[in-house]
């Protein structure tokens, strides 16, 4: 068992909590993920880690409610413990100085691009973090950002907060600005926003890395249901990546891919609501 | 009783679920033989002085002594015999290839047919998990740590033998529950992971940490297990769980899976049982598997379970050379599989939304012997034709998987990855020590546990002359 030592609300049904698990914090370095079973009979999950403190053996994660298990680990407070986590999985992040390098996070994505900022700012480049949400409430880690970052810009899709529009539009204009040029770009998020992304960096020629998320059972190279192709190439996104060149990823298979299970996720979701509607109707007697 | 005597009493049944009945559910297909049916089938051995068996079984286990032991009723003694030789006989009895191990040494099997060694093996097993705790006092400790990577045959074989010798031993398993692929890959109806459990539990009993959710190359590296967590040697058992894909297009539709990651869905998560448990696994009416071993006839069987029909398996070369065990093709054919022998696959086809719908093979034909002494099968031109399907399984076979040895660059590998071991069971590193399909290559779990076995005695061995 992990004990959960915090748990609060960033934003709407995003949640950050930070569970002991000393093996792993002294292991993890950014682009790492870890693998969490939250019941006896639950499902096991990716989730990137956020943060992570060696002296105290804390990790981070940044979670959003999608379906049964992300509510279910949602809904665990401080006191109560994680059954399972494993890890650190995945390949780190390539670290050298770049020179400027923006880092692209869409929703929770901006959790992945955390613990790189610190590591990128830590090799000398000049660091700017683009931040997307629906709304100013959906922009999440903003400050912790802001005391790393060299630059930060907060987009929403609807204008109530920072920049208006997508985070393309925001990487357009720093791309565009003579006075800081851009050499690399690190993207993780939705899965149509790294593929815009990976379109426009792909015009200007420049390094750009993108943080998949393809189902995954594993985690360590046993089953091959996370393959994603690169370049033509199957490659297993657990033990080959996370991390690959957004410019050889192909998007729309990664897409196509996600979609595998829709109607069973849809079954547990609503299992798991008429059992939560059942506990508050048994509270209420 | 005298020799003709015994020569006149026939091979007795293993006693089975009904076929149409068992290919709708996961409980266990063979019932186990009856008191009185294994006393009979005891009865069968010829005593033989030198008897070919034992060379037959991998770890020796003294078969015409414990089938003696039997036949006499004294199942306390049958127990004590077989356990010296082997720690997992319940296991072993349900899933050894006996029929190209020990039953195929005995000398019966050339006028009639052979002993049913497995199925006796079995029969006492069984009595011993619910009667019988074989008597464990601990030695002296030997203030002595070993850690051991992977909780599957050989490493909770070595374990037990490590332990018994006064040892610490520490188990770190990758997946978040102990047994490898008697685990996750090896079905219920096979091989009740209750079983597993228990030997599990036993060897907890017996002192062995085992410490889940950890995975040695990524959580510890093996120089850690030596310097800073204190052990003074290790047994690498990790196993060669790495997929192999037959690298035909159509291989990332929807519906694809590898036999790893459809019975890892099922077995390891409880898929059969979603929503309750809240793993999910396509199913489909009609599933296709390829491959000729085990595992694909443990997919293959599973898909049927889980309602396909037909559930078709696909192979390239005849009956004859399918590797699997000849008590699972034959289970498999009376559950209604449907064998497309001579038969290979060369595209998997999709559906404009990305779901297999059904997969384009090629007939063919043998031809000459090829390195491994099978003769090679030869597509037949122009003999093109389609399996429908929505979920197709590819079991072609897994590899070393690199996590472990890529971090470990002072391991000697050979080509195809795996860990290369001296006469000792000892790598290149000092102190370190592997054995199983890490070693071999995808082998046998009774390879497995012998090499478990034997890497304790050389661990022992080491850690006496330090
Ligand atoms: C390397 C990696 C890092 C990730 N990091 C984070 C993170 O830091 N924070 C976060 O909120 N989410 C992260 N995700 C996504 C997260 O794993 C999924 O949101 C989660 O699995 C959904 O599970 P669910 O049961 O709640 O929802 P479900 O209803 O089961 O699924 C919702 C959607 O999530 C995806 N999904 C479902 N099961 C899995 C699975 N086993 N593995 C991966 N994706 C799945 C599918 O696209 C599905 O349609 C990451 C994914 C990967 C691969
Ligand atoms: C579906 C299937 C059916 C089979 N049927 C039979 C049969 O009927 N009869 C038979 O004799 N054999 C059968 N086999 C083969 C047999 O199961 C294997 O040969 C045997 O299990 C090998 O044992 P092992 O201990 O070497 O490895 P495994 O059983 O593979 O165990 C390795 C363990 O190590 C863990 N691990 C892997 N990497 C790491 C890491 N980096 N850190 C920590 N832990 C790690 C794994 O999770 C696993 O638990 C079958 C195999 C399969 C897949
Ligand atoms: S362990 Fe396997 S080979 Fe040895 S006697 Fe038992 S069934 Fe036969
Ligand atoms: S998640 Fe199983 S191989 Fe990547």
């Amino acid at each position: 068992m992990f004990p959960i030592l915090e748990a609060k609300w960033l934003a709407p049904k995003v949640r950050w909590i930070t569970v002991a698990a000393p093996r792993v914090a002294t292991k993890h370095l950014p682009g790492h993920f870890v693998i969490v079973r939250v019941s006896e009979h639950g499902e096991r999950i990716p989730l990137t880690i956020a943060d992570s403190d060696s002296a105290s053996g804390t990790i981070t994660l940044v979670v959003q409610v999608l379906g049964a298990t992300t509510q279910q680990l949602c809904a665990l407070k401080e006191g109560q413990a994680i059954l399972d986590v494993v890890g650190p999985l995945g390949k780190a992040t390539e670290m050298k100085n770049f020179g400027h390098v923006v880092l692209v996070g869409g929703g929770v994505g901006t959790a992945v691009i955390h613990p790189q900022a610190k590591a990128l700012k830590n090799c000398g480049n000049y660091v700017s973090a683009v931040i997307g949400g629906r709304s100013q409430s959906y922009v999440i880690l903003e400050s912790e950002l802001r005391s790393i970052c060299d630059a930060v810009y907060p987009c929403t899709d609807d204008g109530s907060y920072g920049y208006h529009g997508f985070v393309t539009g925001k990487l357009g204009e720093l791309i565009a600005d003579q006075q800081q040029p851009v050499h690399a770009v690190i993207t993780a998020g939705p899965v149509p926003m790294m593929r815009a992304i990976a379109n426009l960096t792909r015009e200007h020629h420049l390094h750009t890395i993108a943080s998949l998320n393809p189902i995954m059972v594993d985690g360590t190279g046993m089953c091959g249901g996370c393959r994603v192709t690169i370049a033509g190439q199957t490659q297993f996104a657990c033990v080959d990546g996370p991390e690959f060149d957004a410019h050889q990823v192909d998007f729309t298979e990664l897409a196509d891919r996600l979609s595998a299970y829709r109607p069973q996720e849809q079954l547990s979701w609503q299992q798991l609501q008429n059992l939560n509607h059942e506990c508050r109707l048994n509270q209420l007697k | 009783m005298k020799p003709a005597e015994r020569m006149k009493i026939l091979r007795q049944h293993m006693p089975e679920q009904d076929a149409e009945q068992r290919s709708h559910n996961f409980e266990e297909v063979n019932y186990g033989l009856a008191g009185t049916a294994a006393s009979m089938e005891a009865q069968r051995c010829l005593r033989c002085k030198q008897a070919k068996c034992i060379e037959g079984c991998p770890v020796g286990v003294d078969i015409p002594g414990f089938v003696e032991a039997l036949a006499e009723d004294d199942l306390k003694k049958a127990a004590d015999i077989l356990l010296d030789a082997n720690v997992l006989p319940a296991v072993t009895g349900r899933v050894c290839p006996q029929e190209t191990q020990c039953e195929v040494q005995c000398i019966r099997g050339g006028k009639s047919e052979p002993l049913a060694i497995g199925y006796l093996e079995r029969f006492v097993a069984d009595w011993a998990r619910e009667n019988y705790q074989q008597k464990f006092t601990p030695p002296p400790p030997s203030g002595k740590r070993i850690a051991v990577v992977g909780a599957g045959p050989a490493g909770l074989t070595c374990a037990g033998e490590l332990a018994k010798r006064g040892h610490a031993v520490t188990i770190y398993e990758a997946l978040h529950r102990p047994g490898g692929v008697l685990l996750y890959g090896i079905p219920e109806f096979r091989l009740p992971k209750a079983i597993v459990d228990q030997e599990v539990n036993n060897l907890r009993k017996m002192g062995v940490q085992i410490i889940c959710n950890v995975v040695i190359g990524a959580t510890y590296t093996i120089s850690d297990l030596l310097t800073a967590e204190g052990f003074q040697a290790v047994f690498i058992a990790n196993g060669a769980g790495l997929p192999v894909f037959q690298g035909i297009p159509g291989e990332q539709l929807k519906g694809v899976y590898s036999a790893n990651e459809y019975l890892t869905r099922v077995n390891l998560m409880g898929a059969f049982r979603f929503p309750d448990c809240d793993t999910p696994v396509i199913k489909s009416t009609q599933v296709a598997v390829v491959g000729g071993g085990n595992v694909a006839m443990d997919s293959v069987r599973t898909a049927r379970r889980l309602g396909a029909d037909p559930a078709t398996l696909i192979y390239r070369r005849s009956r004859q050379e399918m590797p699997a065990r000849v008590e699972e093709v034959k289970h498999a054919e009376e559950e209604g599989i449907v064998l497309e022998l001579l038969c290979n696959p060369i595209e998997i086809l999709g559906t404009t939304d990305g779901w297999v719908r059904g997969v384009r093979c090629q007939r063919m034909a043998l031809g000459e012997p090829d390195a491994s002494g099978r003769r090679r099968p030869e597509p037949i031109p122009g003999s093109e034709f389609e399996i429908p399907c929505q979920v197709f399984i590819e079991a072609i076979g897994t590899r070393a998987n690199p996590l472990l040895t890529q971090s470990t660059p002072e391991l000697n590998l050979n080509k195809w990855g795996n860990i290369v071991i001296d006469e000792n069971n000892m790598t290149s590193m000092p102190g370190v020590f592997a054995g199983g399909d890490i070693v071999r290559g995808a082998a046998t779990v009774i390879l497995a546990m012998g090499d478990g076995k034997n890497s304790a005695l050389s661990i022992h061995q080491f850690l006496s002359n330090k």
